[in-house]
């Protein structure tokens, strides 16, 4: 979402100059203290709790007793030893990609099959919207059941597999749940996306000679940069801050192949180990602030070049 | 690409199977097993149930989980929630757009990091037990209010920034107070942009069940919450009916609310990403 945050900035920047004739007068026109509900409640509630999540981590705070000391690292030094802190990191991230790729996909194909506006395709565009509205965890129970081993898709199939319980590929089956919760979202980004692109900009590529699939990748697809920023980045950070559905479908397993950070913060907590699951907290949040600005600023600096 | 005419006449045949393969499947079976007994929906499939029983079905979870008093909690959480986003939102972004200062380029950035940041679910918990506020519809409120606020200052703020200040301008000039001008003028501005982050609120908070079970969980029960319990208690393990009847009963007014304002939704989730 930060991308469209630039593009907006610099486009009301021609409005600055008459911004600040009226500099003087703004103290009492526009005054300051509007922030102050706000930003108090965002202190209270957004910025503290981060900021303790830097201290707790480093202490031994848990249900079994009442003091709170200082451990250092070892909170750190422990995850990583037993294999916990890198196996979770690694699950999180390979989980955000795959439903990074697969939502856009889906929801690429959908937007480019449903983009005419007939009367089929707006009905098809309305169902392809329910999954979004769904809530996650009921969207988990559905696949949960329909990947039963004796479920519909293998009484489908005639076959015997067990969707839910391969610790290769479960991973993979849990992030296509995902993506498909909210490819119609997608979908619909896509298609306003597509709506952007000028008639006569493919038109003149058309009379230019053109082929079809050509204009296709070479004019309207290149165009739809900043629907993909959007989308790419909402996905991961999205996927990243996951539970539900993972919750619902494997409850992070088999043998914790599933297990992102979030369903590990839920277990630990419920387990009374308040220590490591702020710390594991406190590397959500670094892995998502350090994922986040480089994917933002990669896609933007494609969109400049387009 | 789309101009084929073989593809013009395939297309909607194609549209047709995706939508009944990827959608009607799934949505088939909630609702075919939450009309079976439960000793048909023990192993869940897309048969039609030998005998509908889907009234008594969504009668049974409505009184054994106790589904007034989560649907009330859902209430009592969203509605402030929202209504809080909102106006604290509109009030800062307000000033925000409209005062370009160095300083508040700094507060804006901030007030919007909430949109990439994940929260600190854990230590939030702490705190509130430290405020009285642990377990408490306003601690969950506040905390609502402490991830979605974010989403409320980027979208508004970007929307000021569109309106012209003249209106604001003839009314300060009539003499009006700064909260009079906003709230005459400025507030009925920002309707559309209000109606976006209304639904794009109420649908995470109505859904949430992530941040309810650090918060409330165990005290305030909400839908999602109750559900997770339904379907994780032993007593429903393999009661698939009793899931899916609850599954219909909880997506049933946000479905309803769609129906109603389809456009509105759809303009509003599409209105921030693409420009």
């Amino acid at each position: 979402m930060t991308l469209t945050i630039d593009s907006r900035t610099s486009a009301g920047a021609p409005a600055t100059p008459k911004l600040a004739g009226r500099r003087r007068t703004a103290r009492g026109t526009h005054p300051m203290w509007f922030l102050i509900p706000a930003y108090a409640v965002l202190l209270l509630f957004f910025f503290v709790p981060t900021v303790f999540n830097f201290v707790y981590a480093f202490t031994d705070w848990s249900s079994f007793k009442s003091a709170i000391n200082p451990v250092g690292l070892d909170n750190f030094t422990q995850l990583a030893t037993d294999g916990t802190l890198f196996r979770a990191i690694r699950v999180t991230v390979v989980y955000a990609v795959l439903v990074a790729v697969f939502q856009n996909v889906l929801g690429f194909g959908l937007a480019v099959l449903l983009e005419r506006d007939t009367v089929v395709n707006r009905i098809a565009r309305t169902f392809f919207l329910v999954p979004v509205l769904m809530s996650a965890l009921a969207v988990g129970y559905i696949f949960q059941a329909l990947l039963k081993p004796s479920g519909a898709v293998n009484q489908l199939f005639g076959i015997d597999y067990a969707w839910l319980a391969d610790t290769r590929w479960t991973i993979v089956v849990v992030a296509l749940i995902h993506a498909w919760k909210w490819m119609g979202l997608s979908m619909l980004i896509y298609l306003a996306g597509l709506k952007t692109v000028p008639e006569d900009l493919v038109e003149a590529a058309r009379i230019d000679g053109a082929s079809r699939a050509r204009t296709f990748w070479r004019i309207r697809v290149p165009l739809l940069a900043p629907a993909v920023t959007f989308n790419v980045a909402t996905a991961l950070l999205g996927s990243m801050n996951g539970f539900d559905i993972v919750q619902a479908t494997t409850g992070g397993g088999p043998a914790r192949t599933t297990e992102i950070l979030n369903i590990f913060i839920y277990r630990t907590f419920g387990q009374g180990l308040f220590a490591q699951a702020t710390t594991m907290s406190l590397v959500l949040f670094l892995l998502v602030a350090l994922m986040a600005f480089p994917v933002i600023y990669v896609l933007r600096k494609r969109e400049e070049v387009m | 690409m789309s101009d084929l005419p073989l593809w013009r006449r395939l297309q909607p045949v194609v549209t047709i199977i995706l939508v009944v393969v990827l959608i009607g499947v799934p949505l088939w079976l909630v609702v075919v097993t939450a009309g079976k007994s439960q000793g048909e929906a023990v192993q869940p499939n897309l048969s039609l149930p030998g005998h509908w029983q889907l009234w008594a079905n969504l009668r049974q979870v409505w009184t054994e989980a106790d589904v007034p008093a989560a649907f009330f909690g859902s209430l009592i959480i969203v509605a402030p929630t929202v209504a809080g986003v909102l106006l604290l939102g509109s009030m800062a972004a307000w000033v925000l757009a409209r005062r370009a200062t160095r300083v508040n380029a700094v507060l804006y950035a901030l007030g919007i990091s909430g949109i990439i940041l994940p929260p600190a679910v854990i230590t939030v918990v702490l705190l509130l037990r430290q405020l009285g506020l642990a377990g408490t519809v306003i601690g969950m409120i506040g905390v609502y209010m402490g991830i979605y606020l974010s989403t409320v200052i980027f979208f508004v703020t970007g929307f000021v920034r569109t309106i012209p200040p003249a209106l604001e301008e003839a009314a300060q000039i009539d003499g009006a107070a700064p909260f009079a001008v906003f709230r005459r003028i400025v507030l009925p501005l920002l309707r559309p942009v209000l109606a976006t982050a209304t639904i794009l609120v109420c649908l995470y908070v109505w859904n949430d069940v992530f941040y309810a079970f650090f918060v409330v969980g165990g005290r305030v029960d909400t839908l999602p919450l109750n559900l997770f319990r339904v379907a994780s208690a032993g007593l429903y393990l393999n009661n698939w009916h009793l899931i899916f009847a609850y599954v219909l009963l909880m997506s049933l007014p946000l479905i309803a609310v769609f129906a109603v304002a389809q456009r509105r939704i759809i303009s509003g989730i599409t209105g921030g990403a693409v420009k």
